[in-house]
């Protein structure tokens, strides 16, 4: 994994105009956002951003920094390299009679499914790691891809402990 | 009790303890303004909503207060852009309370809609756009708290018109609930050793004093520390005064146009000791160039401060008043323990080198003693003639500098500019908040230029009409000074749309348009008895229009984008540099 490529796990509080604050903050500090992903937790009133960012550590703690000013964020950490870490993709593939076979052994392989099948095209879902998207899509180059969607990456931490559990997270005292 | 969304608001602001609101009325607010009439608040009716929030900052900066401001939808809202953002840049607690159009009508361009939320989100603090009556109470109470706590700062609040006419149970709970906000108060016990230790070690250590201290009203404790240790300190454009000026562990002021020997003790300098203070471009210059030689403690309530533009040794995150506390409390320990020399450096020769250097570059000025008045002169028996009692409110440029360098401050809060944004146009509106904030017993005399004095002078009529015996002091050189500075300067002094005729208008005829006395002083000789008839009148506001020099340039200057270690002290020094530059 390239070393200016980090995870942020975000709670915020699930207010209007909380992902705007974000997204500003961001664009007008110049920070580059890879991947941005939004939704529900268990609780409610919080939501859970998973922000990837690109950058190097320095930045990332001026970041991580600068997210803690905005009155909504709750909890901020960095996932580490070892955190289960997903993105769901959906490829629209050129096919026909001849391509149609490997086009679906090639995403058994892969452990993705066939959602849609047209006339001249096959539509697949696959879940999994940035990098095994990465490398389904280039096998699948060759068939001709029509169109693909990537979402954003979502991310947790392995073993017991969560985000919402400490009173305040980790990068929060980091100073 | 039930009452109306209006009323709850006027409710919430007393019961916070709001007197004072610099307000202007329009169709979405109106029903605040009608529940005014009942509310036990002063109400300042401004000319410009741009007025009402620099009166609301100066008020805040003047007093240590929240400022309160009160303004309509759409234009009214944007007219306060550039005060929010100048409250964010120089960290003052201010309340902006703003009327919103019907919810119902939010998002479909209505009369006066403007996505005010929206357009502040970068350049508040926080803001909220109240969805629904039962938040009123809460919104408020909870921007105030915000604006005043941890890192001042601007917080809007947007009040659509059909929440305040909507009914509301209003009950005082003076509590706030806010679990994403919690700023750091005392610093790191660790750290606070550690910051002494290192500070002991130093040879040649100096204080950068922000205006984080002032915010934190911090004078006496920086004082006890600085004497302490016998650390010298320099003092930022944001914190003149609050070491006294004449104090002798005061260099002087930082910066692009600061005291050489405060420029100088910073590149000289062992250990930076940062307290309140974020290393601005304007201080620092080249910023890789800047203190080269030293270690960094940096203390500031904002951790993302720290480490921003300088990596800290020493971080501390904390109220600069109660973490000065905790280094005082500190060395005491370390003295009843027989251990002072573990916090005392010893500053003997550093100090007398810095006394040397102050004494060897003196601020110039070749004032003839008849004829053409300069305006250092002028700036210099304006502090002589309100004294020290008095406070001085600048805009910004040439004049700001000059009254920055020049007026020898005692206090923290009695020095108000327009630091991190350079808002031209603060000056007048800024003076008569403080001057509201402050009462009839302190002078408040705004030293303003004649560009920025342009910019919001309608607002005299605001302070004639609400009886607010301001001192308007123009510095009247008839041109857009500082930049036609940087034009001789920089650019083959090819002068660019920066003249603006001395006459135009007529400043001593605005004055009687106004009914108020005004005065010109045309010459050095007739200063001291102009200035002496001026500050006879102490129940009225008064205009005093001096023309100086037009040509005149403030030095010492850091030519932008340089190190500091090419301070120049006269334009004949640069042209010179220049001149070798072309042989070369």
């Amino acid at each position: 994994m390239r070393r200016d490529r980090h995870i942020l796990s975000v709670l915020v509080e699930n207010k209007p105009g909380v992902l705007a604050r974000i997204a500003l903050m961001f664009a007008r500090r110049g920070y580059n956002i890879h991947s941005l992903a939004v939704g529900p937790t268990e609780d409610e009133l919080v939501s859970r951003l998973t922000i990837v960012v690109g950058t190097e550590a320095v930045q990332l703690e001026q970041i991580v920094k600068q997210l803690n000013k905005l009155v909504h964020v709750l909890k901020i950490t960095e996932l580490g390299e070892d955190a289960v870490e997903r993105e769901l993709q959906l490829v629209k593939v050129s096919a026909d009679s001849g391509t149609r076979t490997s086009i679906i052994e090639l995403a058994d392989v892969f452990r993705a499914k066939v959602v849609d099948v047209a006339h001249d095209t096959i539509t697949i879902e696959a879940a999994g790691n940035p990098r095994k998207l990465e490398a389904m899509l280039q096998l699948l180059e060759p068939f001709g891809i029509r169109e693909f969607v990537r979402s954003g990456t979502i991310s947790l931490s392995r073993g017991a402990t969560a985000l919402g559990d400490s009173g305040r997270a980790r990068m929060r005292r980091v100073i | 009790m039930r009452m109306t969304g209006a009323e709850a608001v006027m409710r919430t602001l007393e019961a916070l303890g709001v007197d004072t609101i610099f307000g202007y009325p329009g169709g979405a607010i109106m029903p605040a303004y009608d529940t005014l009439i009942e509310a036990g608040l002063t109400h300042i009716l401004v000319r410009h909503e741009q007025g009402a929030i620099h009166m609301a900052e100066g008020y805040a900066h003047a007093t240590g207060k929240v400022g309160v401001c009160l303004v309509t939808s759409g234009p009214a809202a944007t007219n306060l852009v550039t005060g929010l953002t100048d409250a964010m840049m120089d960290s003052i607690p201010v309340l902006a309370l703003t009327g919103q159009v019907p919810s119902t009508a939010i998002g479909t361009d209505a009369f006066q809609e403007a996505d005010v939320t929206g357009i502040t989100m970068p350049i508040t603090k926080h803001n909220e756009l109240v969805r629904s009556a039962d938040r009123i109470v809460d919104a408020i109470k909870e921007g105030y708290h915000i604006a005043r706590t941890g890192r001042p700062g601007p917080v809007l609040i947007d009040l659509p018109k059909d929440i305040l006419n909507a009914e509301v149970d209003f009950v005082w709970d003076p509590t706030v609930d806010l679990p994403g906000y919690k700023p750091t108060v005392r610093g790191h016990g660790r750290m606070v050793r550690e910051a002494i230790a290192m500070i002991a070690e130093a040879e040649r250590p100096v204080i950068y004093a922000g205006g984080g201290l002032v915010r934190a009203g911090a004078d006496a404790e920086l004082r006890a520390f600085a004497e302490r240790l016998q650390l010298p300190v320099v003092t930022t454009l944001m914190a003149r005064g609050i070491l006294p000026d004449s104090h002798e562990l005061t260099v002087g002021m930082p910066g692009m146009h600061g005291h050489v020997a405060a420029v100088r003790a910073f590149q000289e300098t062992d250990l930076l000791i940062v307290l309140g203070a974020r290393f601005d471009d304007r201080v620092t210059g080249r910023l890789d160039a800047f203190a080269p030689l030293a270690r960094v403690v940096h203390v500031d309530v904002d951790p993302a401060e720290i480490g921003k533009n300088r990596h800290a040794d020493v971080p501390l995150v904390g109220d600069v008043k109660v973490v000065l506390e905790q280094f005082l409390a500190h060395i005491a320990s370390l003295e009843e323990k027989g251990r002072i020399a573990e916090a005392l450096p010893d500053t003997t020769a550093w100090r007398a080198h810095i006394q040397d250097m102050k004494a060897a570059h003196p601020l110039r000025c070749d004032q003839a003693e008849t004829g053409v008045l300069k305006p250092q002169t002028a700036i210099r028996a304006i502090y002589e003639r309100w004294g020290d009692e008095a406070v001085y409110v600048a805009g910004v440029g040439q004049h700001q500098m000059w009254s920055s360098q020049l007026i020898p401050y005692s206090r923290g809060r009695q020095w108000i500019n327009s630091g991190g944004l350079g808002t031209m146009g603060f000056a007048v509106p800024a003076a008569i908040g403080a001057k509201v904030g402050l009462g009839r017993d302190v002078p408040v005399i705004a030293i303003d230029g004649d560009g920025c004095f342009q910019m919001t002078f309608q607002e005299i009529a605001t302070a004639v009409q609400h009886d607010i015996p301001v001192v308007f002091c123009v510095i009247n050189n008839g041109y857009l000074g500082m930049v036609r500075q940087w034009q001789a300067l920089f650019y083959d002094d090819r002068r660019s749309q920066v003249e603006l005729p001395q006459a135009l208008p007529d400043l001593v005829l605005l004055a009687q348009a106004y009914g108020i006395p005004g005065f010109r002083v045309d010459r050095v000789e007739d200063l001291e008895a102009v200035l002496e008839k001026a500050a006879a009148i102490t129940d009225r506001p008064v205009l005093v229009d001096l023309r100086v020099d037009p040509e005149e340039m403030v030095f010492p200057m850091v030519p932008s984008g340089a190190s500091n270690d090419d301070i120049l002290e006269s334009a004949e020094e640069w042209f010179a540099r220049l001149a070798e530059r072309a042989e070369a």
